[in-house]
């Protein structure tokens, strides 16, 4: 389940969403995610549907990469559904067992699922077409006025960079160590919680004296290449908005009025 | 002329710690080197693990600072905490295991970390990312995933990294230790020709001889001292000296000398099947 996270996983292509400034694309999310949670009404999420394929199909990325992202939340998108289902109060619909299932308690679980499920692949679309690099770039650049407040914006995101670059390795370490515990017969599937968790230990012993090692190896290779933290560093590829970052801009600015219209116009 | 790398007398020691704060052992990793690399020379560094091959190369850079003793790297003492990062920049270091010295998630990212470090003006880290990935090889790759890369390809991307920085010396710790042979020569390949075509000092530390056949200067470490140094051809005729240390040779040379042990006369420090097939030949006449 781990592996399906699309999270940090950058899918190369060349278009217009993958050129947009990485900057654009974390505001343009943060519109869209809480113009999600504002706007509660199904003529406004339409409109976000529109919005939402209209990026996609730009951004040349296989539809079924941004449901991989899906898969591994599916768990809590059911819980989150089951809850809102059942434990709504309101006029009720009908009766399972104890459980009444109301009108607004549908009304809300779809809202809810909705919601989970574009927040997702609104933020898969934004890790697929960004470098991580670039995304920590954006972060940083846009963050910058928190320096003077003493917030170490610049380390934050070199560590969020290697965070994100050491993900795949230590997933693929832990699938190592587990088939090597494995063939020597250590059991991951049965028991109860406490057995599974028990059985956890020989697997992240050595997965966290391989990270420390790693994390040692790293901050060598960093020094050698003379990184000094943030100062007096320049960049290959510096921020500068271009004429698409303004009609992105733009854009965004036409979908909000669009998810206001379409909330206060329409009567559902 | 001084050496572009100098050292003299040099002695490291790792302390061992206990819990306490008091030091428990002391382990001489390295005892009493001196070394002498000419700009433009190609030097390998031969020994098997725990000889301290490593821990001398981790000074030549500054990572490590010697016990006793001093290293000169381009005239500038390497405790001169004021020049570290020209140290750094003129010799630049690529480590064994090519995961955890890639530090961006996009090849020419990762090439751009060390000249961006440096302030370098965007255009020209721009030129030099492309330069230095075309050396190597690897411009293709320029826009892919390191972790979509082989072994020998992610090494070849953290040398790139390190001649952006254009140092006029480079220390290979181990680089192919990690690798399958198709890598091993790859990465060596590149190494031979930023020598030659850009006259870069390489100093290439590794447990393969047959790596070290086209090295102008070979040095044989064994027990934190130098054994013994020279040509290859002069290192390797010494067969049984090697053996005494637990030192390979490559495999030519050890039928080579067998062959000579029975009778044939060949020469000594026979270092290719070619010369070998040669000398061989030539006793038919």
């Amino acid at each position: 389940m781990i592996r399906d996270i699309t999270i940090g996983q950058y899918y190369p292509a060349d278009s217009v969403i993958h050129r947009l400034d990485p900057r654009t694309k974390l505001v343009g999310t943060l519109v869209y995610l809480i113009s999600l949670f504002v706007f509660r009404s199904f003529a406004a999420y339409i409109v976000a549907t529109i919005f939402l394929a209209g990026v996609i199909t730009a951004s040349k990325v296989p539809f079924k990469f941004m449901i991989k992202g899906l898969k591994a939340v599916f768990i809590l998108l059911m819980i989150t559904v089951v809850f809102n289902l059942f434990l709504t109060p309101g006029t009720p619909l009908f009766k399972i067992w104890k459980l009444t299932v109301t009108h607004e308690g549908v009304v809300q679980a779809v809202f809810m699922a909705i919601r989970l499920t574009y927040l997702i692949i609104g933020a898969s679309v934004m890790t697929l077409t960004t470098t991580p690099n670039q995304l920590t770039d954006g972060m940083e650049k846009g963050l910058r006025p928190l320096n003077r407040i003493h917030v170490p914006v610049h380390e934050v995101a070199m560590m969020m960079s290697i965070a994100l670059r050491f993900i795949p390795i230590l997933l693929e370490e832990t699938d190592k160590i587990m088939k090597a515990q494995m063939a020597r017969g250590a059991d991951f599937e049965t028991g109860g919680l406490l057995k599974k968790a028990k059985s956890m230990v020989p697997l992240l012993v050595p997965l966290f004296i391989s990270a420390f090692r790693r994390a040692n190896d790293l901050a060598m290779a960093m020094e050698a290449r003379g990184y000094h933290g943030g100062e007096g560093r320049t960049k290959m590829k510096p921020l500068r908005y271009q004429r698409r970052d303004h009609m992105a801009y733009l854009i965004m600015l036409i979908y909000l009025v669009a998810m206001y219209l379409a909330k206060r116009l329409a009567g559902f | 002329m001084m050496g572009i790398i100098k050292a003299k007398k040099l002695v490291h020691d790792y302390e061992k710690i206990g819990e306490d704060g008091q030091v428990e052992a002391v382990y001489r990793a390295v005892n009493g080197v001196d070394l002498d690399v000419k700009p433009g020379q190609f030097i390998a560094i031969l020994g098997h693990n725990g000889s301290g091959k490593s821990t001398l190369a981790k000074h030549l850079n500054a990572i490590l600072l010697p016990t006793e003793g001093t290293v000169w790297v381009d005239g500038m003492d390497t405790r001169d905490e004021e020049k570290l990062s020209r140290i750094r920049q003129t010799a630049g270091m690529v480590f064994q295991n090519p995961d955890n010295q890639i530090i961006a998630t996009v090849v020419d990212e990762d090439v751009a970390f060390g000249p961006e470090n440096m302030g370098i003006p965007t255009e020209e880290i721009v030129s030099r990312v492309e330069e230095s990935l075309k050396t190597v090889g690897m411009w293709e790759y320029r826009d892919k995933s390191p972790n979509r890369l082989s072994g020998g390809q992610k090494q070849r991307v953290a040398i790139a990294g390190v001649v952006a920085m254009e140092p006029k010396c480079i220390v290979l710790d181990e680089p192919t230790a990690m690798l399958d042979p198709v890598g091993r020569r790859e990465v060596i390949k590149a190494a031979q020709k930023l020598n030659r075509e850009k006259g870069v000092t390489i100093v290439l530390i590794t447990h393969y001889m047959e790596e070290v056949i086209e090295a102008d200067h070979v040095i044989v470490m064994d027990q934190g001292k130098i054994l013994m140094q020279g040509t290859p051809k002069e290192v390797f005729s010494q067969v049984d000296i090697l053996k005494e240390h637990r030192l390979d040779v490559p495999q030519v040379t050890m039928l080579a000398h067998e062959l000579k042990k029975k009778g044939l006369a060949l020469p000594e420090g026979i270092l290719t099947v070619r010369e070998l097939a040669d000398a061989l030949e030539g006793l038919k006449k």
